[in-house]
């Protein structure tokens, strides 16, 4: 019967598997791949084949005013918003974490509400507002509306450490005589420090990458890499937004994996400790 | 110091921050949506005198010598200039008629009495006097309206606009039928796909997940870069097809909708894939096992046993990417054609090209209120936490 090898487990229902799962992701890497071989052509196109390697379009983005500009302020205005939400964002975790506050779960979701609604609504206010506090064009003003959107990252991350911390570590800390500042610094905080981290590395990756808000409430002076390479692929693509895509995707990558290994080190330290008593 | 003050006072940063700088400008953006008040402002004599008057009659003496008064005072050029803009978009012409009447009252001297019918023949339109009358309260559904594209008439009934100036419903649908496009997409090779990762163990599953999570972490605005190169007539998918002869000639797969689906798909399918994988990595393993062992045959075991317990993750993957589909702006902004544009770059055309934040604010509020409508949906539904890392 040959209905029976589409049954799973039979050969043909193993290579319709395989073949799907093989197109979907090459559907989801194939963009990542492809882009970055293009950031290292000698030709003026963006496309294949690549005739030669060469380095050209990186010393075209580091003498052009605009990028570096560009990636300053990107950096500038990221770091800002980082630390404004990992501030805000982990003292509000710690705040929710035993659920102390009436409505914390309303609260929660309204932290979680700058991540859904359309960037083109909250910028239009944004815009308004800036305008009547005087806020318009300014740097301090991008990155307050960069930490608004950042604000769920951090709170979600840290979130999810504090919850995994075991009360009893606190516990034992405190019937030892800690007070309560002792065991936050030396039992609560270094526990939670892993999901700082990544809230703050994703809070960075996201101001990186923030466009649309940007378009609304910075001023020529604050362009940042993200809305340089936006106004240039409307323009005209130049393999020069492949090499700063590369710089984009890098920039996220090595603190993505900063971050990892943080707290893989973290936890491998723990066992040590553990296995040393 | 009690727990629960602590509590408070660290939550009370975030609070204050999201008040001030979220809350808030969403609030000005609504308000300023219904505020009917820039006529009012540059106009406040004017204002006064013509809610007695009926809008049947010619209007009176002193209203007409009111609006003179107005416009022969001290009013800021910014404010006049929005008012005139407000009204212009209520009765085409008044963008010529204010300034060469303001001139005109400016130039005769104080005691004299303007005509303003022989500064204009306009001002003998009733029409004119209407669209200042309805501009006069301090909040208007005319911005509403305009964006569901309706007006109201001179006599104050709800009509549709002309047909050449209708234009949003058609580009609310057509972002509605976008984001229902990309969610079947995603939804079509999301579920699939959890279901495979989920079937799988060891290195396999750990390759499929990266091969989600890697895009999920890419900015943005690089896979949209990476579509266009992909994407265009001599990219890497038309030489590949020609290559192996399945075209001739390069299919046509950017700046069109093709591209703006492909694309957001791709950007949108990890929010899809994720919550579905969660709901079936929770399901025991010997359930398959039990059900054809019980005798159902895999499509059967498929129906009734995987399907309603892989729903949950599929109803809020699909409501998390038709939520998020709705607002986008980069993504259609790059790949599509004019014909492909979502109602956020109407609203950011308003914004940041006419500066008329009173129209995109309404057309703002129609795309607000399905969004958090559907974002307390997904809360009520959902478990899984809205950001994976």
């Amino acid at each position: 019967m040959s209905g029976a090898s589409i049954r799973p487990g039979g050969v043909a229902f193993n290579t319709l598997r395989l073949a799907f799962g093989a197109l979907a992701v090459a559907f989801l890497l194939l963009p990542l791949v492809a882009i970055l071989p293009l950031a290292f052509t000698d030709s003026v196109f963006l496309v294949y084949p690549i005739t030669g390697p060469s380095t050209r379009w990186f010393g075209a983005l580091a003498q052009s005013q605009a990028w570096t500009r560009a990636i300053v302020n990107s950096l500038i205005i990221g770091t800002g918003a980082t630390v404004v939400a990992t501030v805000v964002g982990t003292l509000a975790a710690l705040g929710l974490r035993r659920e102390l506050v009436p409505f914390s779960g309303l609260l929660r979701s309204v932290f979680l509400l700058p991540m859904v609604v359309p960037a083109v609504v909250l910028g239009v206010g944004m815009q308004i507002l800036y305008a009547r506090m005087g806020l318009a064009s300014s740097y301090l003003g991008v990155i307050i509306a960069h930490a608004v959107l950042c604000v769920p990252f951090v709170l979600v991350n840290v979130a999810s450490s504090l919850a995994s911390i075991d009360p009893a570590l606190e516990r034992a800390a405190a019937s030892l005589g800690a007070s309560p500042v002792k065991v936050f610094r030396s039992v609560t905080l270094p526990l939670a420090m892993p999901g700082i981290l990544t809230g703050a590395v994703f809070a960075f990756a996201t101001s990186l990458d923030e466009v649309v808000i940007t378009l609304f409430v910075a001023g020529p002076n604050q362009t940042t890499l993200a809305r340089q390479m936006f106004s240039s692929l409307r323009e005209n693509i130049s393999p020069a937004i492949a090499a700063a895509a590369f710089i984009i995707m890098i920039l996220t990558f090595v603190l993505l994996l900063a971050v990892k290994g943080a707290s893989l080190y973290q936890a491998l330290r723990k066992r040590q400790r553990i296995e040393i008593s | 110091m009690s727990a629960r003050l602590r509590a408070t006072l660290l939550i009370l940063p975030l609070v204050v921050f999201l008040g001030l700088f979220f809350l808030w400008p969403l609030w000005m953006m609504v308000s300023t949506a219904v505020q009917g008040g820039t006529v009012r402002l540059a106009f406040p004599q004017t204002a006064i005198a013509i809610a007695s008057w009926n809008g049947n009659s010619p209007p009176p003496a002193p209203l007409q010598a009111a609006l003179v008064r107005d416009l022969r005072a001290d009013t800021p050029q910014e404010r006049f200039g929005d008012a005139v803009r407000t009204l212009n978009s209520q009765q085409a012409g008044f963008r010529t008629l204010l300034p060469r009447t303001a001139r005109a009252v400016r130039e005769a001297g104080e005691a004299d009495v303007v005509d303003l019918a022989t500064v204009d023949p306009r001002w003998g339109d009733l029409a004119y006097w209407l669209a200042l009358k309805r501009s006069m309260p301090a909040y208007t559904d005319a911005n509403l309206l305009a964006a569901v594209d309706l007006k109201r008439s001179d006599d104050a009934r709800i009509e549709p606009v002309e047909s050449d100036f209708a234009v949003n419903r058609a580009i609310m649908l057509r972002t509605f039928i976008i984001a229902a496009q990309v969610t079947l997409l995603c939804a079509a090779i999301g579920l699939p796909f959890a279901m495979l990762a989920a079937s799988v163990s060891g290195w396999k599953r750990n390759a499929l997940l990266i091969a989600v999570l890697l895009p999920l972490w890419t900015s943005l605005l690089v896979r949209t870069a990476a579509w266009l190169i992909l994407l265009q007539d001599n990219g890497l998918i038309n030489q590949t097809l020609r290559a192996i002869g399945l075209i001739d000639s390069p299919l046509s797969l950017i700046y069109n909708r093709t591209g703006v689906l492909i694309a957001m798909t791709h950007v949108l399918l990890p929010l899809m894939v994720l919550p579905i994988y969660a709901s079936l990595i929770a399901i025991p393993r010997n359930l398959m096992p039990a059900a054809a062992a019980l005798g159902a045959a895999p499509l059967q075991a498929f129906r009734h046993v995987l399907l309603p317990l892989a729903m949950p993750g599929l109803l809020s993957g699909s409501l998390l990417v038709f939520m998020v589909a709705l607002g986008y702006y980069i993504t259609p902004a790059l790949t599509g054609g004019a014909g492909d544009q979502m109602i956020s770059s109407v609203i950011a055309f308003y914004a940041t090209g006419t500066a008329n934040w009173g129209m995109a604010g309404a057309l703002g509020l129609f795309l607000l209120v399905p969004t958090t409508v559907l974002y307390i949906v997904y809360n009520r539904l959902s478990r899984t936490p809205l950001v994976q890392t």
